[in-house]
Order: C-alpha cells, then structure tokens, then sequence
C-alpha cells in the first residue's frame, strides 16, 4: 500500500514532467531521427480490394536514380522467417498466412504489392510509382452476413464460409426467453473507425553488420513484445532485436500489432546495410493501420414487468478485415466477457461471428470490445425503459448489481473485484440536474424544440491482465528501481507510456515512497534494451498492472535499505522504520538516525559491508495481478438538434466515474476528456465508409470527420473513490473509460430528443444531414435496419416468442 | 535542378539549394534539422506542422519553401527567449495542454497568433480560433484553459508573437540532406 508522506506527491496535481520538453518542440519523435546514411521506404499498395496478382514489373523502377533496392512478395517471401502472426481465439479454423508483401492475390485496399528503398524519400516515391502491376480482379466480400453465406467467395481458400472463429459465452437463455413477460430486441450497427493517432506509423530500422543484430525503433505501444514476433518474422534471433518506442504520438490501441513495414524496413535495413527509414503518410494510414469496431449486433432482453431483467442474448458479426491482425479476434471476446454491464442479469449468452472481409484487418481501437457491449447494452435499457413505461434511470437502479454481491460473477467470465453504482448515478443525477432537466425538456418540447436526455451506466473491464484467465499468455509488468550512489533514483518500467503520463505519476509514488523531492527521480521507458520484459501500454493496465511492479520493486529497495540502516546503527533489521525520509531504531527516541541519501552511499562505497551485504540498492520486480479491474461510472448529456440543420449541440455532459484511488487527478481528468472525446465522436461524426468495390471513401482527413474544438462541449466531471484490493495501488484503469460510457450517452439523448416524431433508434454516426432528413419526413427513414425484426428473429430462433 | 532560398528561422538566416518541391516544413525538418515541427497528414488538415511565417499562423505543408524567400519564420524552437517558456507554452504545460504532444507545437504557435490578433478571447473564440489544429488526446478541454492560463498570465499589452531578433547569419551551415 502507498505510503502517505510529507512529500505528497500522491494525490496531487503535478505538472507533467513530460510537458518541458514537448512544448519547446524537443520530444523524440522515431521521425526526428534520421542516422547519417538513412535510405527511405516507400509502399506500392494495392488499389483493389480483391484481385490476384498477374504480373509485376519492376525494371523501370529499378532503373530509376538513388534507388537501392525494390521488394515484390515472392522474392521477399525468401527474406523472411515467418509471416504476420495473428493469435487465435475461439473455435478458429485456421491463421491465414499473412505475408508482408502480398504474393498472389491482394485482400484489401491498401496491401503492400512492392516496396522502394531510395536514398531520398522522394526517389522512392517516384520508383514506386513506377512499377506496372497487373491485377485480374475477384468478387468483392464487404458485407459480413452475405460473407458468412454458402457459396459467397472466400478471401482464403482454406477458410470456410470467411468465418475467422466463433466465440461463445455464457449459459443457456432460451427458456428465460419463453417466459419472460417482455422482451425488446434489435439490431445495432456499430460502425468501422480509424483510430488516427495524431502521429502517424514510422519505422525506422538499423542493422548493425558487426554482431548482425538489428535495432528499430519504432512508433510501439508494446516494444519488448514487438521485439519477440519481429524475431519471429525477420529471423534474428531475439536477444539481438533492440526495439525502441522513444516519444510515440498517441496509439490509441493502432501501435499494438506487428506490422508489415516494419519487418519490411528491417530486411531493407539487413540487405542494404543502412538504416531504412518508413513514414507514413496519413492517407496511408487510413488503409495500412488497422481499424477498429465494426459489428453488426443482434441483441434481445428479457425482463419482468416491473423492470427486473432475466436474460441477454447476443449474436455479434465481428469484422476482422482481410487478414488477422495480432489482436483481431480478442476484441470480440472483450465485448462478450463484459456483455451484460453493471446489472445483475442470471442468464447470459453471447457469440461473435469474427469474418473476413476485403477491408483493412481490425484490432484493438480505444475501448476494444467493450464500446461495443457497452452501446448496444445501454441502447437497449433505453427501449426497454420505453416499453416498460421506465424512466431510464429507475431501469437501471433497479438492476444494479448490489454493493454486497462483490466479488460478482457475472456468468461470462469475469469477477468483478469492487463496485458501488448508486452512489455514483446518484452524483451524476444530481449534478446533472437530472429532475429539474425534464420539466426543460417538456417546456421546450412545447416550444417544438427538440431536446434530449442520454444515459449511459457503465463497467469495464481493464488493467490487463490477471496472471490465468488470458487464455494466450500470463499478463504482468515489470520494474527496475535503482537507488544510485547518490540518492537519486532512476525507475525502468515495462510499460510503454505515449501520453498516459507515467513520466510524472510513477515519479510522484518514487518520491513519495522514498520522501525525496521529485526531481531525484527518473523514470525511463520503451528500449528493450534498458528494461525487463514488459507488455506495454493498452488496455488501461499502465498503472493498474505497471504501477503495482513498481511498487513491489520500492518495497524490495527499502527492505535493503533497511538491512543497510541496520548495519550502520548496530542494530536489528527488524528493529528499523523508514519514517520522513530517515531510518531510525524503533523505541530508541532521541538516538541515531540515518538518511535515505546516507543509505545508497553506504550501499555502493562502504568498505565495512564488503563482507556482509552485496554492493549495490535496487529490485526488479513483476507484478501479475489476480483479477482484472472494474472501473464504472454514470455518464449523461443533455443535447439539441437544431431542425434546419440537423447539427446536434451538446448542452451539458456530465460524468461521475469511479476509477479506484487517483494519482494524479488532473492526468485522470485529461484521460476522460480524451476518451469522452472519442467515444462522441462515434456517436456523431466518425465512419470508415467502405464501398461495395471495398474502396475506404473516407480516406483521408478531407473526408473522415474527426472532431475539432468547435465541435465539443465543455465536460462536467466528478468521481466517487472505491478503490480495488487487486493491485498494490488500489488503482483501476481510466484511459478508456470515457470512450466506453460516452457513445451511448449521445445516441440514447438524440434519439430521445426526436421522440416526439416516433424515432425510437438512429443508425450511428448521427451526422446532420441523417437528422435533418428524419425532421423532415417525420421521423421515417432513419437508416437503422433495427425496425425489421424478423431479420432478429432469424437469428435467435423459434423460441423469440 | 534545385533552386536557392534564403529564410530566417528563428533569428538566424539560412541559405539553401533545395528542390522545388520542397515543402517548408520538410526544409525545417530535413534541411534545417528542426524537428519540433511535426508532420500528422497528407491534406493540410490537422495543423500539427503550423508555424509563424511573417508574423501569421501558416500549416508549412501548404507552401513550398522556395515560395517563401526572404521570409521571417518562427517555429517552436523559437518561442521561448532566454530559457524562459512563452506563456503559451507555459499554459500548456501548467493546464495539461497536452499528452502524448505530437499535436502540441502546432497548437501551441496557432494559439500565439490567436492571442495575438485578440488578446482575451471567450472560450467560444479560442474553440473557433483552433478548429484548424487536431488534437486526439485531449479532447481540447485542456487547451482552452491553457490558452485562456496564457491570456491572462501573459504581460498584458505585448503582442503574444515574440519579438524577431536582427537575424543572425547561419553560423554553423547544416550539410543539407539529400
């Protein structure tokens, strides 16, 4: 447990330590670097969605000046040792082999065909553009439930009916079902997102002849396991892979995989001799990083009369794109484990149906999985609110899972670890205005404005990951304290921070643990080099998981530290506090003392402990938790829709979350800004828009709508504290709380604003010209497929009464 | 086929030959070697490459630098005078302006002209002020309080945009980069 201190560091708004360098334009950005002798790489990527590869020609290319070298898949299919790696999850038939450059047969806008190294980027743009390649197109698969169809074409041969895996959870519902006295049930479409992290993908590979080891450093959420699958694929052997994450501009979930240019730049790199340099473009990006959501959910609920619900039922189409990406199929299992929320529901059943299609591959975006349980979840409280003549709120109250049920299982999978919902809903409600905000509403209806109320009631599930329970590996961090010889003390953590500000809060926890000021402390990260094993930034586990190693890591430096005091004082080990920033012998008031700086001194010169006490004050510790943590929280938003524009204006939006003990609050305020951010940006504005020729027509920033200042509310945010016995911290995650409560929030506030024209559901994203047309014809044509109920019906069975 | 240019970058004047097609902030980042200018698309939008150009806020991915000889141009680099953050850089770092930063020297020189042109804005007029510079970390939220932190913290009166110094000839030419 944390130590409290004079210092206290804990708790507090520090600044960022972060911050200095970052303003004045001296952060460490992988494309700030440029290695005397850099070569650039440049990607042919391929402009159909679905065709096979008839020929390639290069020689025009080649001859081209300041060209070194160009790569096509067949040849380059030599250089390597394995293809992309995907993990399995669930019943899947097979990991299709994907390769780097495609060989045969391309599956998706944007595959690499071939690739230019040249000694100026320019060079290798002009050579790319050089090279013929002649593709004979094959139908197109975009749509996933024709996809999944007898006799659709296949993306890979050996694939059957593109169906990636299947995953199932939970128990047995259909008698619940038969029973029920009201059922509600719909379809939701959880549309395709680019996660556009602001910095885009960049790569930049070194290969040192001398001992043939490579370094690259690269935009990583994850270096040490990038480093492991990258040795896999180029066939270096591990302990000669450096991979480094220096500043990386946001990830977002997209930084997580293994890519295709990476090991590209680093065979480039091992041919060439020289470093290769690859940078993204961001229209590249939109079609060669991967995607996120993109479900279509078919949901019913069961429940009493009076508003108790007695069964969930979920059949989700999961798209997984062309290929598997790393992480492609966990993200539907991370919204099947989570399916059924913060309500204590008996019977639970949910399946995905992950299929391939000829789009950009999808993994981990923001949230991942949990998004898109938490949307269709909470759209569905609201239409079961309506139909049972509920207010929204009373719905989900009435549900809750109690204070007393904790640690609840939740018949998915999970264990809830702690949890307190009302009193966080009660916060929001009042904050919110919530009862006085309805009598608004009626008088503005009566005015013929169109106002709105959403809700969203949320947990997640995050700080990944427990040490069993992921089926593919243990999930742990890892830290390195070194207390050095002059009572400064540098921190080497696992975790791979690109904005979640760990430079500051890890610092703020050294400095309070040691009662040293927080410029003694250091805190380092992202070189495989420089650090044990760690898995990285995502899933909100930084703190949660990275936080709880570095504890156990001060823990073990003072336990030394102790033995040092002792034998400086003459006295017994146990006998020793370590108490504002002293030690001193218990009961011996008024007696000797020794300091913390005195200590590491000791620790490296002192002669006298030669032989009794190893040289030297510093641990490395892994933490391997054992649960997950459950972050929840209330969320709601009052909106308007302007009816002679359809635009949707924000009138407030308040949220109360609960993410355990806080650190540093106002680093948790600017994770909840950022993911709320996001999570109304589904709701409103953002959509990857395929075409049935798999063409990504919103393609680039000119077309994708992300959202500027003007496009915001100012965000009321309050929290309650219960904090988790899961890690030593007793922290939960918050990076992506926000994006998981909020989308719903919005969705449920519009659509209760145009109530009074008979909407009951509006296909996201909520875009004005969609509003305007729904005001203008009265309520029909609001583009949700969910009215149909006998495509629902098809998909649970005889027994949907 | 390159072509010669002269610009002042933060005090100091330099002289190029560079292609035509050159972008500025490709002759900042890869000429002169000043990364602080960041690069985040492909279609002028997100704003991460905005410098000052004579005083106005300029995307440097919208001109090329042949077109800007004799030009005045600050970057990030050259906003803080004697070790000392201008106040927008100090509002940024004191409100949380920023998290990951890739956005935040783009931000940062928009916000200068923005109190430049009007020196206590509404938080109204600092959202619309900025609707040209993509930021995905923040949710804004933090950059209107550092903006309105540098409008209210900054020496009231002085222009926001920092003062040129008589330019000072290269002293150290950079081997220009292919």
């Amino acid at each position: 447990m944390l130590t409290a201190n004079a210092t206290g560091y804990v708790g507090s708004r520090i600044k960022r330590r972060e911050d200095p360098r970052l303003v004045t334009g001296n952060g460490n950005f992988t494309d700030d670097l440029t290695p005397a002798g850099t070569l650039y790489l440049h990607m042919l990527r391929s402009s159909h969605a679905h065709a096979k590869i008839v020929s390639i020609n290069t020689a025009a290319a080649k001859a081209m000046p300041g060209v070194m070298a160009v790569f096509t898949g067949e040849d380059f299919k030599k250089e390597l040792a394995g293809p992309i790696p995907g993990v399995p999850f669930g019943s899947v038939q097979a990991v299709p082999a994907y390769y780097p450059i495609a060989t045969d047969r391309v599956r998706f806008v944007g595959n690499i065909v071939a690739a230019v190294v040249a000694e100026t980027r320019g060079a290798a743009r002009d050579a790319a553009e050089a090279i013929e390649v002649e593709y004979e197109d094959l139908p197109v698969v975009i749509d996933m439930e024709k996809a999944v169809k007898d006799g659709a074409t296949l993306l890979h041969d050996e694939i059957a009916n593109n169906i990636c895996t299947e995953i199932e959870l939970g128990n047995d519902v259909a008698d619940t079902f038969k029973t029920a006295d009201v059922v509600v049930e719909h379809r939701f479409f959880n549309q395709r997102l680019v996660p556009n992290a602001l910095e885009n993908r960049v790569a930049l590979a070194e290969f040192h002849p001398g001992d043939e080891s490579i370094t690259l450093t690269v935009t990583s959420q994850n270096p040490h396991i990038l480093r492991t699958l990258l040795s896999g694929e180029i066939g270096i052997a591990e302990h000669k892979v450096r991979v480094v994450a220096p500043d990386v501009g946001g990830g977002f979930g997209s930084k997580i995989a293994t890519y295709a240019e990476e090991v590209i730049a680093c065979i480039a790199s091992r041919k060439t001799k020289k470093p290769v340099k690859w940078t993204e473009t961001r229209s590249e990006s939109f079609v060669g990083t991967i995607h996120g959501r993109d479900n279509i959910d078919y949901i019913r609920m069961a429940a009493t009369k009076d508003g108790k619900i007695t069964g969930l039922d979920i059949v989700a189409y999961c798209n997984m794109g062309g290929y598997m990406s790393l992480l492609g199929p966990s993200v539907p299992v991370l919204c099947g484990v989570i399916a059924s929320g913060p309500y204590a529901i008996p019977n639970v059943h949910f399946k995905a149906i992950c299929v391939y299609t000829n789009t950009t591959p999808t993994d981990a975006y923001r949230g991942a999985g949990r998004p898109e349980a938490t949307y269709m979840l909470e759209r569905t409280m609201n239409m079961l609110a309506d139909k049972l003549g509920m207010d929204p709120m009373e719905l989900r109250r009435k549900n809750f899972i109690q204070p007393d049920q904790f640690p609840y299982f939740n018949v998915l999978a999970l264990n809830y670890d702690s949890g307190n919902y009302e009193p966080a809903m009660d916060k929001a409600l009042q904050i919110f205005g919530y009862d006085e905000f309805r009598k608004t509403q009626e008088e503005a209806r009566k005015n013929g404005k169109y106002i709105g109320i959403g809700q969203s009631t949320y947990v997640e599930v995050c700080g990944l990951g427990p040490g069993s329970g992921m089926t593919i590996s243990r999930g742990y961090d890892c830290a390195v304290v070194r207390a050095e010889l002059t009572g400064k003390v540098t921190v080497f953590t696992g975790v791979a921070p690109h904005g979640q500000g760990q430079e500051t809060t890890f610092a703020q926890i050294v400095a309070d643990e040691f009662n040293i000021p927080i410029e003694d402390v250091t805190i380092k990260h992202g070189d495989t080099e420089m650090t044990p094993y760690g898995m990285g930034t995502y899933g909100s586990r930084g703190t949660a998981v990275g936080g709880g190693a570095l504890m156990l890591a001060v823990n073990s430096v003072k336990d030394k530290a102790k033995k040092i005091a002792a034998f400086q004082m003459e006295a017994n080990e146990e006998d020793i506090v370590f108490e504002g920033g002293k030690f001193t012998v218990k009961g011996a008031a008024g007696g000797k003392s020794i300091t913390f700086q005195e200590v590491c001194l000791k620790a490296y010169i002192d002669p006298k402990m030669a032989p009794v006490i190893e040289p030297g004050l510093e641990a490395t510790r892994y933490f391997e938790p054992g649960n997950f943590v459950f972050p929840f929280g209330t969320h709601l938003a009052a909106v308007e829709v302007e009816p002679e524009t359809g635009d949707v204006k924000i009138l407030k939006y308040v949220c109360v979350d609960d993410c355990g003990k806080q650190l540093n609050p106002m680093i948790v305020e600017g994770q909840i800004h950022g993911g709320l951010t996001q999570g109304i940006a589904q709701a409103l504005f953002e959509e990857a828009v395929y075409d049935d020729n798999g063409q990504l027509i919103s393609g680039t920033l000119m077309d994708y709508a992300l959202p500027t200042a003007a496009d915001l509310p100012h965000y009321t945010l309050e929290h309650t504290v219960t904090p988790t016995t899961v890690n030593p911290l007793g922290v939960k995650g918050i990076g992506e709380a926000g994006t998981i409560a909020s989308t719903p929030v919005i969705v449920n506030a519009v659509v209760d604003a145009l109530k009074p024209l008979g909407v009951t559901d509006i296909q996201m994203p909520l875009r004005p010209e969609k509003l305007w047309k729904l005001i203008h014809n009265g309520g029909s044509g609001n583009g949700s497929a969910g009215a149909d109920t006998s495509v629902v019906e098809q998909h649970f069975g005889e027994d949907n009464k | 086929m390159k072509q010669t240019v002269k610009l002042t970058v933060n005090g100091t004047t330099y002289e190029r030959d560079v292609e035509p097609r050159t972008l500025l902030v490709h002759f900042l980042r890869d000429t002169l070697g000043l990364t602080g200018t960041h690069i985040g698309c492909d279609t002028s939008q997100c704003g991460a490459c905005t410098v000052l150009v004579d005083g106005q806020s300029l995307k440097s991915c919208t001109a090329f630098a042949v077109q800007l000889d004799g030009a005045n141009i600050t970057t990030i680099e050259g906003l803080a005078k004697d070790g000392e953050l201008h106040p927008v850089q100090q509002g940024f770092w004191e409100m949380h302006g920023l998290q990951c930063g890739y956005c935040t020297p783009g931000m940062i020189m928009q916000s200068v002209q923005l109190l430049d042109r009007n020196a206590n804005p509404t938080e109204e007029e600092i959202r619309h002020g900025i609707e040209g510079n993509l930021c995905r970390c923040t949710g804004y939220q933090n950059i209107v309080k550092s903006i309105q932190w540098a409008a209210k913290n900054k020496n009231q009166g002085a222009s926001a945009i920092p003062e040129a110094d008589a330019p000072q000839v290269d002293p150290k030419p950079i081997a220009p980069v292919p």
